[in-house]
């Protein structure tokens, strides 16, 4: 248990009155990077806001890095070292591409890799280009590289990456997907949300399949790979 | 004739084409799925047809009638009944009086200033209720209803001005697996007794089976796939969309 | 030609103190959402600390020193404040911040009438900016001259402050996102004190740069409140160069208004306030806001008609009323008539507030078309007090037609804003309009007729015209019209797909709120025996949202309850000390922080709980 990087045991969450998770119990171990799989409002992002309090938890206990946080505001978690990139992006279209970054910042950490602006732009070079310009005027993919630069900005040691391929163009996903592997070579644990199985399989280890906000299936990517039948209940059209 | 029509519908934000050239059309006691991944345009399509946002391109007819130029307010006038993703319901008042209120508006009512609201159409309200199956409930407060009931309570104030048209957006989110079905079971009930053509949209799949008689597919605000459900779900494109196209990315493994 | 040209430079002097106090009003609200009444308030205490640290400490540290410190001395305080009050209720709905606020605002005022005495101070001449210079043949200040250069200074730096420091592109990025930022590791607690802190720092610093041009008075803070509101709310709302335009746009109005048309100089920048916010809502910089809020959090209770048991409690009341004159004398009686002239006052707002969801900030403008119809139908027209009465109703309706036909196309903040800029105008008028209205001597002489004339008669008149319309009132809140404006209220969106037009709708609730105000207005004339443009006042206008916060939005008519204890309690403050505002604003600061539903609401709260728990009780 102790090596458990993040582990989220009967979370249960809700939107007002309608209930969206049941029971959600999940671990990530150090350096692992685990795939979070699921049709369009299975909860996948749910699982990631609720686990960052960003929605309100009815129950469940959620233990990051030995500590529970489960009655933590979000920021405290976020400093703990919990990263997380949304979905939807929320790039702060007012601010610069560097701007954005600066209000990433914190301060390293021993149990993490260290990022600079440098470093950042080594594996997304497009930003650096763009570093002057307002968030509100660069392409979805430009975005999408900045909302995760923004959050490794923070040095965590686990990062939430919630569908990081969706909307975008082929030649960007494969961008990203050699950004991701440089995270996970920096030692960074990977909790990624994902509808496309191919981009999936290309960055995770372990795969939970979740569907009507409960965990479905849990194991490796080849046990994954041994149930089509899974694949065809949850996943596939 | 087909009782809604969309003809080459297009909507552009700022320079991005949320939904372009889409057509198609709903026939009387049909139920008719729209699906698609997050952001391919359902909600935008949604919205223009029942009058929240005006189309950048393309035509919507309802009943024969061209809806261009209409509100919200005067497209439910025609016979259109809207059920919403988040329940929205008046939390304020009373079940029944929630179903009144859309009957008072409906029976053009709702100027009268010195006569008692909850005393209108009491009986019809009743019946409308007993239609969803919460005869029982009326005297409940809004705010306490279990989400599945408020679902209820949102089809039964959709219903209030005995529409021809039902558009759903997500009709079973938030509710459990099992009401989720018994929802979707006494929507398709209601439809082929009345004759109403119902579009929905929704994420489970469970659902789109089970009770869409045809399924339209969009994808980047295009439509890419249109059928009965198992037609749709063998096609190629289709399922591309959903699981990603692996072939893309082999020459990295 | 250089008489207008000096008369362009004062302006431009007076546009850079008053930028420094709206810019600090606007950048709170950018980030907090929080509209601070309290922002005037601080920049009279500027003026204040600074007179009193130019006095004991100006012959050591220096006069420039003394004022930088006045600011930071202002700047701690509005820390104090936001971490003991703000910070308990940024949850809450805006406008119990906006009460929280104007309840601080009464409590400064008189504790600095407490510290500092009545009589105004004339703060020292700025050392090296004694004189004047002489511009086209004219006199001017250099320290105008001074105050010119100042304010593209500090907004200077208001701009690397935000664009080159990290703590400002933190709050940038917080009033776009603050989930955002907070799941980025960013405390917005400290965010939100800090900027708070910034804001009233330039309000104090305003405050103290003022001492050298006039002196420190206690009419400072509601002068330059209602000024800079104008001014953010014509820059738009969060916009910090939109506030320096505005805030030049207005002095300049100010300079010149009084030239061009001194009829109507103070009408002039309302007018203007009003046209901007129709022609474009969100001000001349400001941005569309996102989705407002509606409701935020808030647990809406379920509305009912009175049963028997309340029916009875009601009529019980208005008979113990109505015997009130055989027990008690004629002063106690004058006393109950005007506490039941503003039980109908707030029952008209709360009607609007509450079951339309319409936050109206100058509700005190159809009171006081009523106070004026009736009064100058007496007096110039020569009617009785009856038709006078109707007279005031009549204006009133005619006020709230064609003011509420602006404001309904508007919502949230900006819906209040235009409904303060049109109070405003109507108050504008009443004190310019010397000819019809008397301007600041009112119209006097406003006596009832014969057979009301006597204390007790015009005190049941007042009773039954109160009781019967704070029934109607009722009545129609639970008519199908008043179901279509709380239906609005709960959820405009269903509300419109079920074909409830929501302009015209609301505009008719407008009307009708309107209308009964004026009724309460006409009474207050013949209750005083005149009529002063104090009638039409802002404060009148927040008294009106007090009671009815007080009362508790989310009940039926609580407003009623709350005007009974507000004004009661007011009357007998002011007749009891000279710090009356000290003690009321207290008082609604104590409230607000503990009974955040109302006065009823609380009530109501506490009787659902305990019956609740005799239903528990009795399940086995």
């Amino acid at each position: 248990m102790s090596a458990a990087k993040l582990s989220v045991a009967e979370l249960r969450a809700a939107y007002g009155q309608a209930q969206v998770l049941f029971d959600v119990s999940l671990e990530i171990a150090a350096g692992e990077a685990v795939a979070l799989l699921g049709r369009n409002g299975a909860g996948k992002s749910t699982t990631f806001r609720a686990i960052l309090g960003l929605i309100a938890r009815r129950s469940g206990r959620i233990v990051f890095d030995g500590e529970d946080v489960s009655r933590l505001p979000a920021y405290e978690i976020a400093r703990r070292g919990l990263g997380y990139v949304p979905e939807d992006r929320r790039i702060f279209s007012d601010l610069t591409v560097e701007e954005n970054l600066q209000v990433g910042r914190q301060p390293p950490r021993s149990n993490a890799p260290t990022w600079t602006l440098e470093r950042l732009f080594a594996i997304f070079p497009n930003l650096r280009e763009l570093r002057g310009r307002a968030g509100a005027r660069i392409s979805g993919g430009e975005q999408q590289m900045l909302t995760i630069a923004r959050t490794l900005m923070g040095n965590p040691s686990l990062l939430l990456l919630d569908e990081p391929s969706e909307g975008l163009a082929p030649r960007i996903v494969e961008q990203m997907i050699e950004a991701i592997r440089e995270m996970k070579r920096e030692g960074l644990s990977l909790f990624v949300s994902e509808q496309n199985l191919a981009f999936a399989r290309l960055v995770a280890e372990r795969v939970y399949v979740i569907e009507k906000g409960k965990i479905r299936f849990a194991g490796t990517m080849s046990e994954f790979d041994a149930r089509p039948d899974v694949r065809d209940a949850y996943l596939a059209f | 004739m087909s009782i809604l029509v969309v003809e080459e519908l297009g909507k552009t934000y700022s320079g991005f084409q949320a939904v372009r050239n889409v057509s198609f059309a709903l026939e009387a006691g049909e139920m008719l799925a729209l699906i698609g991944p997050n952001g391919a345009g359902k909600s935008t399509c949604f919205n223009m047809i029942d009058g929240q946002l005006a189309p950048t391109t393309g035509r919507i007819a309802i009943f024969g009638k061209s809806t261009a130029g209409m509100t919200p307010g005067d497209i439910w006038r025609l016979g259109v009944g809207r059920t919403f993703q988040v329940a929205a319901t008046f939390a304020s008042m009373t079940v029944a009086e929630n179903v009144q209120m859309a009957l008072i508006s409906h029976h053009a009512a709702r100027w009268l200033t010195l006569r008692w609201a909850a005393r209108r159409h009491v009986a019809e309200a009743e019946h409308l209720l007993d239609l969803v199956g919460m005869a029982d409930q009326g005297q409940r407060s809004c705010g306490e209803l279990a989400y599945g009931d408020l679902k209820r309570l949102e089809l039964a104030i959709a219903l209030a001005n005995d529409p021809k048209l039902l558009l759903m957006d997500e009709p079973a989110a938030g509710m459990a697996p099992r009401e989720r079905h018994a929802v979707m079971d006494l929507t398709a009930r209601i439809a082929r007794q009345r004759g109403i053509g119902v579009l929905f949209t929704e994420h489970d799949m469970d659902v789109v089976f089970g009770h869409a008689d045809r399924v339209l597919v969009l994808n980047r605000g295009t439509l890419i796939a249109e059928g009965a459900p198992h037609a749709v779900r063998a096609n190629a494109e289709v399922q591309a969309v959903y699981l990603g196209a692996g072939s893309l990315y082999r020459t990295h493994t | 030609m250089s008489f207008y040209f000096v008369q362009f430079v004062t302006g431009l002097a007076s546009a850079s103190s008053l930028f420094l106090v709206a810019s600090g009003l606007s950048i709170i609200f950018g980030v907090t959402r929080v509209v601070n009444f309290a922002h005037g308030a601080f920049y009279m205490l500027g003026a204040y600390i600074g007179y009193t640290l130019i006095d004991r400490l100006g012959a050591g540290v220096g006069f420039w020193p003394a004022i930088g410190l006045s600011a930071f001395a202002v700047a701690a305080i509005g820390t104090l404040i936001e971490m003991l009050l703000l910070r308990r209720i940024y949850d809450a709905p805006e406008l119990f911040q906006l009460l929280a606020t104007f309840a601080v605002a009464l409590v400064v005022e008189d504790l600095a009438l407490l510290i500092w005495g009545p009589s105004d101070l004339l703060g020292p001449r700025a050392p090296g900016f004694k004189g004047a210079i002489d511009l086209l043949g004219q006199p001017f200040p250099t320290y105008d001259l001074l105050l010119i250069a100042l304010a593209p200074l500090v907004l200077a730096l208001i701009w690397l402050i935000f664009r080159r420091t990290t703590w400002g592109v933190l709050v940038r990025a917080a009033t776009q996102d603050r989930e955002m930022v907070a799941a980025l590791g960013v405390n917005q607690k400290w965010l939100f004190t800090s900027v708070f802190a910034l804001g009233v720092f330039l309000a104090g610093l305003g405050g103290a740069l003022e001492l050298p041009r006039q002196a420190a008075n206690h009419t400072m803070d509601l002068q330059v409140i209602t000024e800079a509101l104008v001014v953010v709310v014509i820059g738009g709302l969060g916009s910090v160069p939109g506030t320096f335009l505005a805030a030049i746009i207005v002095s300049e109005l100010n300079a010149f208004g009084i030239l061009v048309f001194p009829k109507i100089s103070i009408v002039l920048v309302f007018l203007v306030m009003a046209i901007v916010l129709i022609v474009r809502p969100w001000g001349l910089l400001g941005r569309a806001e996102a989705a407002a809020r509606t409701a935020s959090g808030a647990i809406i209770s379920r509305w009912r008609p009175f049963g028997a048991p309340g029916r009875i409690a009601a009529a019980l009341a208005v008979a113990f009323a109505a015997l009130l004159p055989i027990a008690a004398g004629n002063y106690f009686v004058g006393v109950a008539t005007e506490v039941l002239i503003f039980m109908l006052y707030a029952a008209s707002l709360h009607f609007l507030l509450a079951g339309g969801g319409l936050a109206s900030f100058g509700h005190a403008a159809y009171f006081g078309l009523g106070s004026y119809g009736a009064a100058i139908a007496l007096k110039s027209f020569g009617l009785g007090m009856e038709t006078a009465i109707v007279a005031g109703i009549v204006l009133g309706l005619v006020g709230a037609l064609v003011f509420g036909w602006f404001c309904v196309r508007l919502s949230g903040v900006y819906f209040a804003m235009l409904t303060l800029a049109f109070a405003q105008i109507a108050w504008s008028i009443a004190y310019q309009w010397t000819d019809v209205t008397g301007g600041d001597n009112g119209i006097i002489g406003v006596w009832p007729s014969a057979w009301a004339a006597s204390p007790a008669r015009f005190y049941w008149l007042t009773l039954a015209l109160s009781a019967g319309s704070i029934a109607l009132l009722r009545a129609i809140t639970f008519s199908p019209f008043g179901y279509a404006l709380r239906a609005l209220r709960d959820s405009t969106l269903r509300a419109e797909t079920i074909g409830i037009e929501r302009r015209r709708v609301q505009w008719m609730g407008f009307v009708i709120a309107g209308g009964f105000a004026a009724l309460a207005g006409a009474l207050y004339a013949f209750l005083k025996g005149s009529v002063f443009p104090d009638n039409i006042s802002i404060s009148l206008s927040i008294d009106g949202l007090v009671m009815v916060l007080l009362g508790g939005v989310g009940t039926v008519s609580g407003g009623v309850v709350g005007a009974a204890i507000y004004r009661s309690l007011s009357i007998w403050v002011i007749s009891h000390t000279d710090y009356s505002r000290l003690v009321l604003g207290a008082l609604i600061i104590v409230l607000v922080v503990m009974f955040p539903k109302g006065l009823v609401g609380a009530f109501e709260a506490w009787r659902s709980a305990r019956t609740g728990a005799r239903l528990q009780g009795q399940s086995p």
